[in-house]
């Protein structure tokens, strides 16, 4: 049982991000080591959001649950700002390097566009995010355990793996309308970025209740991914052409706008 | 060890198996060793430091202003794919260590036994004790690589070529044989399976011979580099078993250090090797280098690039990766030698050991994964920067300082800053 919980919650949180990956960046070198620099600015804005928790957290009662949890959910806000912080900074670094990534790769033009840094970015977030949220979990579940044996919830291994796999795909999702967002200087749509991931994380809180954190959850992704799927330059032709494969070069390179 | 010097010779190599001594190549690694308990473990330093130089030239110094940009230009334009051709091998090495260390727990067991290179104990009661016990160690171990390195150097210098030979011959054997026996016989007691010894005589032979034949004269590439890769991981968990805990970290702060002062200063023992390398038109001893491709690129720089020897120096002493400099201005000086195919990247084993050594003692101490997973992305976007450094700035640049100085601070932070706050988030179910 224990072998089965790891695998399948493995495959359930990590399946859609890993085949996206083998698919569609693992041959190519230069979003290989853009979607690293993405893991890595991530992994730098969680240092320091846990630093400012770890220093409040020395500075507080440690004795009051009430005032420990506070602090936690102040750590989580904190990090969910941090996190998009560092994600317009990534774009803003990425903008700069542009004329080196010119040289760098092999072609005269530009070897990677703004769309696809900001998919790789995402995802690169995305999968930092996800590994960090859940691979402890993971190396538990293989071991012998009974979940929830101090009543707590029976179902903490699977919830922690859809949630996960969600989280995973909203930061690729948001990446996308981010950079987008970014680009044509629509602020409200970065702003909307930042809310919606505040509303997930916060979401989480409820967190027992699966129901109330999960649902709308995943609604919020199908949402994102609409919008994504739209400011990446689909649209429903252009779906509809891929889908019934009439339109061999559907990327984004030959799409003339309507 | 002597280059080929005709396309004769390079006609032969394409047909024939690739040799594990490039002859165009000069990587090479001043320090063979890595048999930690005989000889020194020098090997690090150098073979990054090393990687470069005799290839050739490097000085694109009185070169016109054209080739220069040619220069520039063939350059950059392998950088990302040759990232990427080290970030494979880098990362099988880690997963290698991390996967053993996680299973097999003799590598993380406690043990009172120690290399006679770090002789002072930790074992100690007070922590100022035991921070001076591992400065100490550290002392040591740094002056067994210097003495080591200097040795090599004044070895190549008088032209002691068979006994530096040997000396290789003598470290892959041990590697090849002893250690993967140990590596071997433990595996089997963690999964409680029982051989016999003739099973593991043929098994253990069969490795051993193989491995020295692919490293130290010909192979099939991917074996080679599988071989190199088993090699790097095999020392980096002697290393993880027997440095003491606070020792292995200041160790690998120490050796970052000297990497940098080695490869940049003037006197540097690395630097006088390539130039010698350089002014004989040699190249390095080639035995202790990860290649990822054929080098099919004819012998060495001609009489005129040889004139230019800082530059290549630079960038290969740097890590040896950058092979695709001097192959380069090879075939600038051979237009015959249209070869637009992969020249593909060298890396010394030492900087494959010590990375595995940090992310090994990452995941053995703690059992915490994120831990394990920051020092990982650390050390990648190390390696990547100091590519990219690499292709900027045109001079040598030591391999470990960058990765390993990130590596060290993700794995301190990581471990006293964010392991606390994950385990709340967990905890409770919150997600960030």
């Amino acid at each position: 049982m224990t072998a089965a919980v790891f695998f399948g919650c493995t495959f359930i949180a990590f399946g859609p991000a890993i085949a996206l990956f083998l698919f569609t960046i693992a041959r190519e070198p230069l979003r290989v080591i853009f979607l690293i620099a993405g893991a890595f600015f991530w992994l730098v804005s969680l240092l320091l959001s846990s630093l400012v928790w770890f220093i409040s957290v020395q500075i507080s009662n440690k004795e009051s649950a009430a005032q420990q949890k506070g602090l936690l959910i102040f750590g989580v806000v904190l990090s969910v700002l941090l996190q998009e912080t560092f994600r317009f900074a990534y774009y803003k670094l990425l903008k700069k390097a542009n004329e080196g990534l010119l040289a760098l790769s092999q072609e005269e033009t530009m070897p990677i566009s703004i769309r696809q840094l900001a998919y790789v970015s995402g995802l690169g977030f995305g999968f930092m995010s996800g590994a960090f949220s859940v691979v402890n979990i993971l190396a538990d579940s293989v071991g012998p355990g009974t979940v929830g044996i101090h009543g707590d919830s029976q179902h903490y291994f699977l919830s922690s793996a859809f949630m996960t796999m969600a989280i995973i795909l909203l930061h690729m999702f948001w990446g996308v309308v981010f950079f987008d967002a970014c680009e044509k200087q629509r602020w409200w749509a970065v702003a909307a970025v930042v809310i919606s991931h505040l509303v997930v994380s916060c979401l989480t809180f409820q967190n027992p209740e699966y129901i109330a954190s999960l649902v709308p959850t995943y609604v919020i992704l199908f949402l994102m991914g609409i919008w994504a799927f739209y400011s990446a330059g689909g649209s429903l032709r252009n779906l509809k052409l891929c889908l019934t494969c009439k339109d061999k070069d559907f990327l984004l390179a030959n799409h003339r706008p309507r | 060890m002597n280059a080929s010097d005709t396309d004769d010779d390079s006609y032969n190599e394409r047909s024939a198996l690739v040799p594990a001594e490039n002859p165009t190549v000069p990587s090479y690694s001043p320090e063979p060793d890595h048999t930690p308990p005989n000889s020194s473990p020098a090997k690090r330093p150098q073979v990054t430091r090393r990687a470069g130089p005799p290839a050739a030239d490097g000085g694109s110094g009185s070169s016109d202003q054209d080739v220069d940009l040619e220069d520039e230009e063939l350059t950059l334009k392998y950088g990302a794919k040759h990232v990427i051709m080290l970030f494979i091998p880098v990362t099988l090495c880690m997963i290698v260590v991390v996967a053993t260390i996680k299973s097999v727990s003799f590598y993380s067991e406690k043990t009172d036994q120690r290399l006679i290179y770090t002789p002072f104990s930790e074992n100690t009661s007070s922590v100022g004790r035991r921070l001076l016990n591992s400065v100490l160690n550290t002392i040591i171990m740094i002056s067994v690589i210097v003495v080591m390195t200097i040795l090599l150097v004044v070895l190549y210098k008088y032209r002691c070529y068979r006994f530096i030979q040997g000396w290789l011959i003598l470290s892959s054997l041990m590697l090849l044989f002893w250690f993967s026996f140990m590596y071997l016989g433990e595996v089997f007691k963690t999964y409680n399976l029982a051989v016999d010894y003739p099973t593991v005589g043929v098994i253990i032979w069969n490795f051993g011979a193989v491995g020295m034949i692919c490293i130290h004269w010909k192979g099939p590439l991917q074996l080679q580099q599988a071989y190199l890769i088993l090699i790097s991981a095999l020392m980096a968990l002697v290393f993880i078993k027997y440095l003491p805990e606070w020792s292995a970290w200041v160790i690998l702060g120490a050796i970052s250090v000297y990497d940098l002062v080695a490869v940049l200063s003037p006197k540097g023992p690395l630097r006088m090797l390539v130039e010698t390398a350089q002014e004989r038109n040699e190249p390095i001893f080639p035995a202790l280098i990860y290649s990822s491709a054929m080098m099919w690129t004819v012998g060495m720089a001609s009489p005129a690039d040889a004139q230019q020897p800082g530059h290549e120096t630079d960038e290969e002493a740097e890590q040896s990766n950058r092979w695709a400099e001097p192959e380069r201005r090879q075939s600038r000086s051979l237009p015959e030698e249209e070869l637009e195919e992969d020249r593909g990247v060298k890396l010394g084993l030492g900087d494959f050991i010590f990375y595995s050594v940090l992310v090994g003692k990452a995941a053995a101490t703690g059992g915490d994964w994120n831990t394990t997973l920051a020092c990982f992305v650390a050390i990648l976007i190390g390696l990547c920067l100091t590519l990219l450094l690499l292709a900027i700035f045109k001079r040598a640049l030591p391999a470990l300082p960058i990765s390993i100085a990130f590596g060290l601070v993700f794995y301190f932070s990581t471990d006293f800053l964010v392991q606390p706050f994950m385990d709340n988030l967990a905890a409770h179910q919150f997600y960030i």
